[in-house]
């Protein structure tokens, strides 16, 4: 299942232009406010339609202003969750849910029972929308999209309208879509930490334009995608498998460079994890480093190194088969005298990673 | 009830039911279209048709009546077609009482539908067509129920409105009783007669309750409508 998209339309203030490739997995379209992404997934609905360019879905035409062919929004088969829900307020969500069945084309799919088990609101099939929180709301308008069998998922900022509890309460759901029921995801956010946990493929944009494509490690770990990121929020991840449990609160994780010991998770020994490194929280060492509370110590070498506009300096490390980003000072980087091929050691402290930023891989 | 009121009263009250029932219930459809077309179409022309809606609220009953007179009268253009080709004749008949109620009821009709389809979120309508209902769906399972009580708020005010028409029916369809002698046509005839105010009366007290019961039924829903 592939979106291909080429597309541009002229918006008030910028024009957009997007070109980019989805591939199964989730496709995080990662952006500040105002880049146009909202654009650009209605446009994929059908709620848009752009100036000019051209959509197809595996190879099926859902608009070409070429060829003058255009799918209208409900002919698509494209499940749509909104920021807003946009639950029917008259409709009990047992009636919500159903909604999309009645036109489904595509026979198989979940069944109510699976979906509701899977966003756990089989007790709210009763209320209506008025009397849901924000996170029931977000989970239902999933629940509702699910069913109506949908080719491909489109979310918009799903999770933007709920505080942080109610987010990394959904996460999960979002992980189980993705890797369960294989639903390919157009995943809409300006959160880097939700990107870095969900996506598969990053396609960032700036201004209406797309600036980057490519795989979420590869792109997380550009230092030149720092600053559309935004330099706090720059971290990078790492593919890892649950080794063990440890009896102090500790969970051992494997990455391609070595172990890593973090706050326990609740995935199972042999689970494949994705943990989000940010590069704030790693210090750099030229010795291995002794008699230091730090668990974590990686053996790297510097690949790259950016100078930001501020005090501060990005290192890119290759440790192992992955990439680290570390941010330093441009003090402690002259003392130290980084450079491209130095070897050194990595080290993250335990309880600086948030126990969300670890995700099912 | 005929007990208390007189025969003629009684046929007064009967009639002046008949004719709002059959004008509210032919104009939904139409006051319906209007709302939709005022409150979501642009289209050119709309400022007109809008003006056009809401003129028999200004215009000065008897001029409506006259108009409708003019239109649909026997050797009016509206009324010779009506006559010659579908055999219905208006002017002084009960048929024209209903015209009349219709046209003086309709602003008020459209007035009260046009809020309630504004008050539709169309980004609900676009998840609908996101989740696979074609347009005429959408408008079945989404705009119908929640304009819902609008168009019922909407369809009291033109019935009790149609109900207390005068000025343009007694001019349209002048004051026969029996035939086109509505209850505030009454009210006007016994009014006129030495000995008549004990029936007037009853009149407008039957008309002072189908009116305030309108006014009540139709804020309550219109108060729903907002609530959601």
């Amino acid at each position: 299942m592939t979106l291909s998209l080429d597309i541009s339309h002229a918006l008030p203030g910028f024009t957009l232009n997007a070109r980019f490739e989805a591939p199964a997995g989730i496709t995080a379209l990662f952006g500040r406010s105002g880049a146009g992404k909202t654009s650009v997934v209605n446009a994929v609905a059908g709620l848009l339609r752009p100036d000019s360019g051209r959509i197809t879905l595996n190879g099926s035409v859902l608009f070409d202003s070429a060829a003058g062919q255009l799918l209208p929004a409900h002919k698509r088969q494209l499940g749509y969750v909104f920021q807003d829900a946009r639950l029917f307020p008259h409709l009990k969500v047992s009636a919500n849910l159903v909604y999309g069945m009645r036109f489904a084309r595509n026979r198989s799919g979940p069944t109510v029972e699976e979906v509701c088990a899977l966003l756990d609101i089989g007790s709210l099939l009763d209320r209506h929308p008025g009397d849901l929180s924000g996170g029931e709301k977000q989970r239902v308008a999933i629940g509702r999209a699910l069913l109506s069998r949908p080719r491909m998922l489109l979310l918009d900022e799903p999770l933007a309208a709920l505080d942080s509890g109610r987010k990394a309460g959904i996460l999960p759901y979002l992980e189980r879509l993705r890797d369960d029921l294989g639903v390919p995801m157009l995943y809409v956010s300006h959160s880097v930490a939700e990107v870095a946990r969900l996506a598969t493929t990053v396609v960032v944009m700036e201004n209406g334009q797309v600036t980057r494509t490519g795989p979420a490690e590869t792109v997380l770990s550009d230092l030149r995608m720092i600053r559309p990121l935004g330099v706090r929020e720059a971290g990078s991840i790492l593919p890892a498998r649950v080794v063990t449990h440890h009896p102090d609160g500790l969970s051992e994780l494997s990455v391609s460079g070595g172990r890593l010991l973090l706050p326990q998770t609740n995935l199972q020994p042999g689970a494949s994890t994705r943990v989000r490194i940010l590069a704030q929280d790693v210090i750099l060492s030229l010795q291995e480093p002794r008699g230091l509370s730090a668990l974590n110590v990686l053996p790297a070498v510097v690949s790259e190194l950016k100078e930001g506009e501020g005090p501060g300096v990005i290192c890119q490390l290759r440790c192992g088969e992955d990439y680290v980003l570390a941010r330093v000072t441009r003090r402690s980087a002259d003392a130290l005298k980084l450079a491209p091929g130095q070897t050194l050691y990595a080290v993250i402290k335990a309880v600086s990673v948030d126990p969300v930023d670890v995700g099912r891989g | 009830m005929t007990g208390w009121l007189g025969p003629e009263e009684w046929q007064a009250v009967a009639l002046s039911l008949r004719v709002a029932l059959v004008a509210t219930v032919l104009s939904l459809p139409f006051g319906l279209l209007a709302a939709v077309a005022l409150a979501r179409w642009n289209f050119p022309g709309k400022g007109l048709l809008n003006g056009l809606i809401h003129l028999p609220l200004v215009l000065p009953p008897v001029v409506t009546g006259y108009l409708l007179l003019l239109a649909f009268g026997p050797q009016g253009p509206a009324g010779r077609v009506l006559a010659d080709v579908f055999g219905v004749v208006l002017a002084f008949r009960w048929t024209g009482a209903v015209l009349a109620a219709a046209i003086m009821a309709f602003p008020l009709m459209v007035r009260a539908m046009r809020l309630a389809v504004e008050a539709v979120d169309p980004k609900l309508e676009e998840a609908a067509a996101t989740l696979g209902a074609s347009r005429g769906w959408v408008f079945a399972t989404v705009t119908l129920p929640l304009i819902m009580p609008g168009l019922i708020a909407g369809a009291i005010l033109a019935f009790a409105k149609a109900m207390g028409e005068f000025g343009a029916t007694i001019t349209f369809v002048s004051n026969i009783p029996g035939q086109t002698q509505t209850l505030p046509s009454a009210v006007y005839a016994f009014l006129q007669v030495p000995g008549g105010e004990a029936a007037a009366m009853r009149l407008v007290l039957i008309s002072v309750a189908v009116s305030m019961g309108a006014l009540l039924a139709s804020e309550f829903l219109a108060r729903r409508t907002v609530r959601r």
